[in-house]
């Protein structure tokens, strides 16, 4: 089964053109067409996973050989499949999770006249991300990198009828080229440096390299994870992409493809190693965006938006753990396992909520829904408990180890990095908190005319299951260190080490600082009434609210200058050439004689640029050489 | 003073004999043949077939060569690997802008004026059309300019570069003024084209009379002896080098001598820009390779700046005026002008990697720049009473073309993705390899702009790709467009959509193709 693995990104892709190629008559048959793709997917990735734990630990790294992609010359190149505890782990949640999440989309979108399309594009993401997680070359990885993000952007757009949703997409489409170039500089310079684009050469000659070296590959990765993840200071997309319908934030913007970075990180371990700054510098950006993260979704009002914010955040702790070295490395990709399962939860249950309230997303509009949808409540309850960090349920075993192995170092890296951890824990409590009050419980502020009611099992099945594995897989995976274990081949073994504060005081904090922001979000948007309309609020919520401004940073260090460039060269062009055209349009009115004139004038301005330019090439040519 | 004939091997010289050839033959053929339909036909068939003969001639010498080449004409002409491959692109290429030239709307009307001889606008223009006339003279001139780019590929002396150079850019001036419709628009862009290109021709010349002053030979060779006999810097060699290099980067659209691109593009039928803009830049590229490798190889450090200036003006102006434009050829002329940026950056610093890498990069960039303007001839605006008229090259009119066809849009979608340098298309592969050669030789912070270059550059591609799907068409235009689906368009659409996918996909057998072309016989590199 480990061979045929390739058929994980067949199916779906090939699904996904039939689906886009057959046209209206696969509108009453495309939907179950899409989910029957990734349910297979998920199955061969079950088959292949069993027979991996059959395997000796060692043996658990399989190649597959697909064809030979870039062959001979300096940079032999073939296309092939690393399936290995990390790879696998990631075929298990995004083709698990993506089924689960194709099945509440056909009720979701069951009135959207373009479901079959959307159920390609789906298809088509489901087989980009495994083939990013499967590749064996930063290349390939490379093909996978662009495929989601092609599809993000299709998804974000589903609903283009809307202006706003189109920017939307374009916009994430724009940060997310500037992390791409991150990847391709990065794929330079291994090509230069380390002398290969496949894993196995990479990390071979990364031992070689020197740090510079390896800092500026580190670097370059960095950006790229950044676009990807939404990270610090590329982290503007993510709010905006929540016009996608939610099922897409659930499955693309929460659960899977925003974690790729955290999983190029991970998987470029070697590479790291070897550059303490870079990996210093993946920690801090981490820590830095998990605070922003948590401080912008305190003040957001759109549930969506909220859960971006929060996802931000979440990946932030991954990022933090990733950039931690060795003991982090499993802790990431838990926690990545974990928030998988109860991030496209709770989007799930915000869908549900959106879907029973005529697709209001305000939660100042919300309220006293626990009556309306038990289901939804009790699902979303279970996600709430687990992203809080409430022992037992899943988050609690995955994001109390981040914190431990953030307060591991010498000096003063420790104390910041494990304090911005302990602070992100209960900041996330009380946003999360106040999400989940304001939506469920106080009193009904619903607009008129609304009859919120539960969904149908098509949806609520799904948000069972997740929610299931959001109260349970992470004591499942952490009992005897199970996932740690499984993943060590990968990521190493860590040594370990003890933490600048005594294990128990660390735990006892970050559960009284939990305690403490559901407290606050309690007696704050719980027990009191919520205003239908944002009050007045101080600077920093008004940040907070506008994503800390980012839009407007970006405009001013970006856009702007990018603009004034354009113009100043479009206004020297078109003083040479568009004015010829204008000129023309014009001269086609008048006579043929004035158009002679007109074409005689620019020919001679033209051939006066290639003199100047001529001239001063000779000149520096000669006096460079002189 | 004697005279002793050259002794020629006419072998090696088959490929462009069989073209030159043919389009002799064609010319005769104008005059003996009276039927206009009857001649289209016959100069379709001469073309396909010499062109054909031409490309599987240089194939069949590619593989029964032995060693790294051979010299002809007394060291005028080199035939080895990297010309060979070169002749076969540029008689690809030339196979597919024959099709698109036959290609004709339903209605019967092709790409070209019925007579070219007569004003726009006039009476007799209105009475040849109405006769049914056909220039089908554009057979045989754009054969002459094959073979004259054939010949460019392989030239190893200024001179002979400088005859080649116009065997095939005096058929093209001709060809661009042909245009069917908006021909006043089609005589500027040929006037504009044949002025500053004869400036330039001037200036090559200028330099190849500098080099032989300095070094007392115009052939390539020569020309390396002397300068690496020569201590220090000369500043004639120099000077004449730069004005060789200039000359031929007039021919690729660099910047600042790309001037001529966006109006000779848009102002020309369609099928020869879609010729021209492969075959041109390919053609032109090979002779820059191979005198800057075989001539300048010594002279790398100072031309090295040269090349940077360039390239790095040619990505930066031709993605950002690009992205403004709002007419489609024109646009994509600028795009050409971004591309001239991208071929330099594999020069910098000379590496022997862009002796394969370039091949490939212009294969790419052609087929892809073939298939856009072939499915460009395919949109038609339509007059309210129902006729077809000429293109619809406003970018708003392709609003909603996926609606109207799907499968012309999504290739026009795959090019364009080629362009920008997608993964799995063309493009993709044909940049990766072309950084590549860059980075061996330390052209680093010339990688980064064009990797910034290209990044940026994805906007204007992806922004037609959406105005195709993602919008709707604007009411009240529901009428205005028409999808003229000509079969011999059609056949280079599939055909380009198929070279597209495939040297993105499985690009190994044509990039070790290359590898082997990699080998100059007469090189300092490599």
């Amino acid at each position: 089964m480990l061979d045929l693995t390739w058929l994980l990104i067949a199916v779906p892709l090939a699904s996904s053109f039939v689906l886009l190629l057959a046209g209206k008559r696969a509108n009453p048959w495309g939907h179950w067409l899409g989910v029957a793709a990734s349910g297979t997917a998920f199955l061969v990735g079950l088959l292949a996973f069993i027979q991996m734990l059959g395997l000796d630990e060692h043996d658990r790294s399989h190649a597959v050989h697909l064809f030979s992609w870039i062959p001979g010359g300096e940079l032999n190149l073939d296309a092939g499949l690393l399936v290995d505890p990390l790879s696998m782990t990631f075929v298990l949640l995004v083709t698990f999770v993506g089924t689960l999440i194709h099945i509440y989309s056909v009720a979701y979108m069951e009135h959207d006249p373009d479901r079959r399309r959307f159920f390609a594009y789906l298809n088509l993401f489901v087989a980009a991300m495994l083939l990013l997680v499967l590749a064996d070359s930063y290349l390939l990885l490379f093909v996978g990198w662009e495929g989601v993000g092609l599809a993000s952007y299709l998804l974000i757009g589903f609903w283009n009828h809307k202006p706003e949703y189109a920017t939307a997409a374009n916009k994430a489409f724009v940060v997310n080229r500037v992390g791409d170039i991150g990847l391709i500089l990065a794929m330079g310079l291994m090509f230069a440096y380390l002398g290969g684009l496949d894993f196995q050469t990479v990390f071979a000659a990364a031992p070689e390299a020197t740090t510079a070296q390896l800092t500026a590959i580190g670097l370059m990765l960095l950006v790229a994870a950044c676009g990807k993840s939404a990270q610090f200071p590329l982290q503007s997309w993510l709010g905006d992409a929540m016009a996608g319908p939610t099922p897409v934030s659930a499955l693309i913007h929460a659960a899977t493809m925003v974690t790729a970075g955290v999983y190029l990180i991970v998987r470029s371990a070697p590479v790291f190693e070897g550059a303490p700054a870079a990996q210093t510098t993946v920690a801090a950006i981490g820590a830095f965006t998990l605070i922003l993260g948590a401080v912008i979704g305190m003040a957001k009002d759109d549930i969506k938006k909220a859960l971006a914010a929060s996802t931000m955040s979440q990946i932030g702790y991954m990022m933090l753990a990733a950039g931690l070295g060795p003991i982090g490395y499993a802790f990431a990709i838990f926690h990545l396992v974990t928030h998988g399962f109860f991030k496209a939860g709770m989007f799930l249950g915000a869908g549900s909520v959106m879907h029973g309230m005529s697709d209001q997303v305000d939660m100042r509009r919300f309220g006293a829904l626990r009556t309306a949808m038990v289901t939804t409540w009790v699902t979303f309850g279970l996600g709430w408990l687990a992203i809080l960090g409430v022992p037992p349920f899943s988050g609690f075993w995955s994001k109390d180890k981040i914190i431990e192995a953030a307060f591991v170092g010498e000096g003063a890296q420790p104390w910041i990095l494990g304090g911005a951890a302990l602070i992100g824990a209960g900041l996330t409590a009380f946003y999360m908190s106040r999400l989940f009050f304001m939506t469920f419980h106080g009193k009904a502020r619903w607009t008129d005319g609304q009859h919120p009611h539960e969904s149908p099992a098509l949806m609520t099945v799904p948000m069972i299951i997740l929610a299931v594995g959001s109260a349970f897989l992470g004591l499942f995976l952490a009992m005897g260190d199970r996932f740690s274990t499984w993943l060590e081949p990968v990521t190493g073994h860590a040594e370990h080490h003890e933490p600048v504060l005594p294990v128990p005081v660390i735990m006892v904090a970050t559960l009284l600082l939990v305690a403490a922001g559901a407290w606050f979000a309690w007696r704050k948007y719980g027990a009191a009434d919520v205003p239908e309309t944002a009050p007045a609020a101080s600077l920093a919520t008004i940040a907070a609210r506008n994503d800390m401004f980012q839009d407007s940073v970006n405009r001013g260090v970006f856009e702007r200058p990018g603009t004034h460039l354009t113009r100043t060269l479009v206004y020297a062009d078109a003083a040479l050439v568009d004015g010829a055209v204008d000129k023309t349009a014009h001269g086609f009115a008048r006579t043929g004689e004035s158009v002679r004139k007109t074409q005689n004038g620019q020919v001679r301005s033209y051939a006066l640029t290639m003199l100047v330019g001529l001239v001063i090439v000779i000149l520096v040519v000669v006096q460079g050489g002189l | 003073m004697s005279f002793t004939t050259p002794e020629i091997a006419w072998a090696p010289l088959a490929p462009v004999i069989i073209v030159l050839g043919a389009a002799a033959v064609a010319i005769l053929l104008e005059s003996f043949i009276r039927s206009a339909e009857t001649r289209r036909k016959v100069q379709l068939g001469v073309s396909l077939v010499a062109l054909i003969a031409a490309a599987g001639t240089a194939i069949a010498q590619w593989a029964a060569l032995e060693g790294a080449g051979t010299v002809v004409l007394d060291g005028m002409l080199t035939v080895d690997r990297q010309s060979l491959a070169w002749q076969v692109l540029i008689a690809v290429f030339g196979t597919l802008g024959a099709l698109l030239f036959a290609a004709r709307t339903r209605a019967g009307e092709e790409a070209f004026t019925p007579l070219g001889s007569v004003a726009p606008g006039s009476t007799e223009e209105t009475l040849a059309r109405r006769k049914g006339f056909q220039v089908t003279e554009v057979f045989p001139l754009a054969l002459f300019a094959v073979g004259g780019m054939m010949l460019f590929t392989s030239v190893t002396d200024l001179i002979f570069l400088f005859v080649a150079l116009e065997v095939f850019s005096l058929p093209l001036y001709i060809l661009v003024a042909l245009a069917r419709r908006r021909r006043f628009l089609s005589h500027e862009g040929a006037l504009k084209y044949f002025l500053l290109g004869a400036f330039s021709s001037a200036i090559l010349l200028f330099g190849a009379a500098f080099l032989y002053g300095a070094t007392g030979s115009t052939s390539y060779a020569g020309i390396a002896a002397g300068v690496s006999s020569v201590t220090g810097v000369d500043a004639m060699i120099l000077a004449g080098a730069v004005m060789v290099v200039v000359g031929l980067l007039f021919k690729i659209g660099a910047v600042p001598f790309h001037s001529w691109t966006p109006d000779a593009y848009q102002g020309a039928p369609t099928p020869v820009t879609a010729f021209m803009a492969a075959a041109t830049k390919a053609a032109a590229t090979a002779a820059l390779l191979r005198v800057a490798y075989e001539a300048f190889y010594g002279l790398e450090w100072e031309l090295n700046w040269l090349i940077w200036a360039v390239a790095i003006a040619s990505m930066v102006l031709g993605t950002v005026v690009a992205l403004v434009q709002t007419e489609l050829k024109r646009m994509l002329a600028y795009s050409s002008v971004a591309h001239a940026g991208f071929i330099l950056v594999a020069f910098a610093g000379f590496p022997d990697g862009a002796l394969s890498a370039l091949p490939f990069y212009l294969a790419s960039y052609g087929v892809a720049t073939l298939g856009a303007f072939a499915v460009i001839t395919q949109v038609r605006e339509k007059a309210e009473d129902g006729t077809v008229l000429g293109e619809a090259t406003r970018l708003g009119q392709w609003a909603g073309l996926g609606k109207r066809s799907p499968w012309l849009a999504g290739a026009m979608a795959l090019f364009l993705l080629s362009f920008a340098g997608i993964p799995l298309t063309a493009g993709f592969v044909g940049k990766f390899v072309a950084f590549a050669a860059a980075i061996s030789e330390g052209g680093w912070p010339l990688v980064l702009i064009a990797v910034i270059a290209s990044a940026a550059a994805a906007f204007f591609y992806v922004r037609l790709i959406v105005l195709m799907f993602l919008t709707d068409v604007p009411d009240g235009q529901e009428d205005a467009i028409e999808i003229d689906h000509s079969p011999l368009a059609r056949v280079v659409v599939i055909i380009a959509v198929a070279a597209v996918l495939l040297l993105g996909i499985v690009p190994g057998p044509v990039l070790a193709a290359f590898e082997n072309a990699g080998v100059l016989l007469l090189g300092a590199a490599g």
